[in-house]
């Protein structure tokens, strides 16, 4: 009984890092209808933002509160300021082109995001970024050079691993006779949910959220109503972007290795997740997430460990068999 | 279009970056590419090594060890009088880069000596590019028997200075049984990587041989960030010890997770956990665990001591096992150069293999039939944020 619980302990903990992720994912497909697989890249990107900022502040050898907020606040500006980025110069182009085009160009963003951030760095090149933003033909205004000087020389990180410093202290308590939990996995659990709540509340309580719903009706009409159609999809990347950012926090501090490529894995699943709560619905995210998360944790616990990732997505598999618009989403009726 | 025309410059100028980062790399003179000298009057050596990727400590320390082994050669005057240069090429831990860079070195830089890989599953790709062209190959650290021998025939061009997994398998099974007294284990082995699933093997038969229980074998894929489902279904086991024979992220990772779900027992591990980023990811969890390895810095025998002296001056940090190993693969390469008749593939190959009683720092160095060195294994214990001496295992 205590490894059963142990095991839905840990699998909760994953699924909200999932479910984090995947309420990126739903949220864009809700008002775009477009993957954005850049997504889990977005979400590697700010928590090597975070790496560098705690870099900067020292949290490694003295953690405090006030730290860790800047180095969270800090994540979710860059990660914020990368999804708003990509959305304004890859899709935004491309928004009244086939599809495809765009599905083509997010994954084109996902390759270019995790292999440029494979690159050595700057430092191992003998540049500064100062030379490079010259090398492109842009000079650095007076005024901005002390800000490009605070940029870290260590950019981009190469494809080695880095040890991310625990952001606040772990804390483990055993309950119930043995399962552990600490106060990561409480903290995870409830930002998920808090942020689940939050989202569900702008979609449908505000006015924003009012706007983003007749944007994905028809993005068209809703510009002749007056909605500014472009502001609304750019605050919806920056959102999920931001969410991202949290997520890669919270992973990144109990699971202390960061590289590049570490949004792969976690972005398929947390689309996955996403798909099987039925995409575009900000409750279904978070059930998907934490059902995914809690099949694999039981298939590796029970079954053979190397059939954790086949076992689980067969299993998805299967539901979206029986149920093609995932958990809670809406079947799809034909307009006429 | 002006947004597509952004996004073009971008890939334009991440390509400039990706062109000149080339550079760094090339360690060895551009001189001799530019100017290309008669094959005789240089000796130039290959090195193919992770310097980058999760096992990036793993290139660079033997780097190190090939670079020092080079420069208190040409100190001597060189092999024969011609002095060494050294090439290295990045296989940023992935098999097909290693095999690339390997033909490049072959068949491009025509070096005389092909030095690399750490891992096996690169070596592995790279022996069949070293043994079709003919060009003497030793690989400084990877233990898999499949390196040097293909099926029942052994690879002429192949050779390496380090015993190989069904040794260090058995020895971590002996150190299990003899000395810590355990007779419960449980593995936890990384199904993509044939170095990990040859150690799990061979640990597993030897410690059932010995009268040991398995009570549980899992598995991992490397660069999975969790690893609790494992180890709580290994918990719910309670094996005495835990065998990991794998990688260094993955193991630190796998240290802290355990201990987070409060599993006190030691883990015990190979070679492929000697890096100081084990003691940096994996902290206070790593403490009190085993792995075997190639040898101690500790060990206070002289010719060690002055290794350990000369890379130190040279480089600062302790040299790990890999860097020694990169020593003596460069060592043993150069001596065997020295005796050959002359410079071909086949007279160097012929005296590699000839190598016998070769005073390594990671011990005597004697080629065997099969192109493995016959040589002790040391058991160090993780203390302190350091790795410290236990034992040495004979063969």
């Amino acid at each position: 009984m205590t490894e059963f619980l142990q095991h839905v302990v840990n699998g909760v903990s994953l699924g909200t890092i999932y479910a984090l992720i995947a309420l990126g994912y739903t949220m864009v497909y809700g008002v775009l209808k477009l993957i954005n697989f850049a997504h889990g890249d977005v979400y590697m990107a700010a928590a090597f933002a975070g790496f560098y900022i705690a870099t900067a502040l020292g949290v490694r050898d003295h953690p405090t509160i006030g730290k860790a907020l800047a180095v969270l606040v800090g994540s979710m500006a860059a990660a914020g300021a990368l999804g708003w980025a990509i959305e304004r110069f890859a899709y935004r182009p491309l928004r009244n082109r086939p599809r495809l085009a765009t599905l083509i160009t997010a994954i084109g963003i996902s390759f270019l995001l995790e292999y440029g951030f494979q690159l050595p760095s700057l430092q191992a090149q003998g540049r500064t970024f100062e030379e490079v933003l010259r090398g492109w033909g842009w000079a650095v205004p007076g005024w901005l050079h002390s800000l490009v000087g605070v940029l870290p020389a260590n950019f981009p990180p190469g494809p080695t691993p880095r040890f991310f410093p625990e952001p606040f202290t772990r804390i483990d308590w055993t309950v119930l006779g043995g399962v552990h939990i600490s106060n990561y996995d409480v903290v995870s659990f409830l930002v998920a949910i808090g942020f689940m709540l939050l989202l569900q509340w702008i979609v449908y309580r505000t006015r924003f959220g009012t706007a983003m719903r007749a944007v994905s009706f028809d993005p068209r009409v809703a510009g002749l109503m007056g909605i500014p159609v472009n502001r609304v999809i750019s605050a919806t990347f920056v959102l999920g972007s931001v969410l991202a950012a949290v997520a890669a926090l919270l992973v990144a501090g109990s699971r202390p290795r960061i590289d590049p490529i570490m949004g792969l894995m976690p972005g398929l699943k947390a689309f996955v997740a996403a798909v099987f709560g039925g995409i575009g619905n900000v409750p279904g995210a978070m059930l998907g997430g934490i059902v995914l998360g809690l099949a694999e944790e039981m298939v590796a616990g029970y079954t053979v460990s190397s059939f954790r990732d086949g076992i689980a997505f067969a299993m998805l598999i299967l539901v979206l068999i029986v149920r093609p618009e995932g958990l809670l989403g809406r079947p799809t009726v034909e307009k006429v | 279009m002006r947004a597509v025309r952004a996004v073009a410059l971008l890939a334009a100028s991440l390509a400039v970056v990706a062109c000149q980062s080339k550079k760094p790399e090339a360690e060895a003179p551009a001189k001799a590419a530019a100017a290309p000298a008669p094959a005789s009057d240089k000796i130039l050596v290959g090195h193919v090594g992770s310097m980058t990727g999760s096992e990036a400590t793993f290139g660079q320390s033997t780097d190190n060890g090939i670079k020092l082994a080079i420069e208190q050669w040409n100190a001597k005057g060189g092999i024969k009088g011609k002095p060494i240069s050294l090439r290295t090429y990045d296989s940023q831990g992935k098999p097909e880069e290693a095999a690339v860079a390997a033909t490049r070195l072959i068949v491009n830089d025509k070096v005389n000596l092909l030095l690399g890989e750490v891992a096996s599953s690169r070596s592995l790709a790279m022996a069949p590019v070293a043994d079709g062209n003919g060009t003497p190959m030793i690989t400084p650290s990877s233990t898999n028997p499949r390196v040097t021998k293909d099926k029942d025939k052994v690879r002429p061009y192949v050779f390496r200075v380090c015993f190989i997994d069904p040794f260090q398998g058995t020895v971590m099974a002996k150190f299990a049984r003899n000395d810590l007294k355990v007779d419960r284990v449980a593995i936890l082995r990384d199904v993509g990587n044939d170095y990990s699933m040859g150690l799990a093997d061979y640990f597993l038969a030897k410690f059932k041989e010995l009268g040991g229980t398995i009570v549980d074998d899992q598995s991992y894929k490397a660069g999975d960030q969790d690893f609790k489902a494992q180890l709580t279904a290994i918990k719910n086991k309670n094996p005495q010890a835990i065998y990991v024979p794998g990688y260094y992220t993955d193991v630190a990772l796998i240290a802290r997770q355990a201990r987070e779900l409060g599993m006190k027992q030691p883990l015990l591990g190979g070679d492929g956990w000697d890096s100081s980023k084990l003691f940096e990811i994996g902290g206070k969890a790593i403490e009190g665990s085993f792995f075997s390895n190639h040898y101690s810095p500790d060990d206070p025998s002289p010719r060690i001591q002055e290794f350990v002296k000369a890379y130190q001056a040279r480089f600062g940090g302790v040299p790990d096992g890999l860097a020694a190993q990169g020593y003596d693969a460069a060592m043993v390469g150069f001596d065997a150069m020295n005796r050959a008749a002359d410079g071909s593939g086949a007279a160097v190959r012929d005296a590699i293999a000839a190598t016998k009683g070769y005073p390594g720092v990671t011990g005597i160095i004697t080629i065997d039939a099969n192109h493995d060195a016959v040589k002790p294994a040391v058991v160090l214990e993780v203390k302190d944020g350091k790795s410290s001496y236990v034992t040495t295992v004979a063969p």
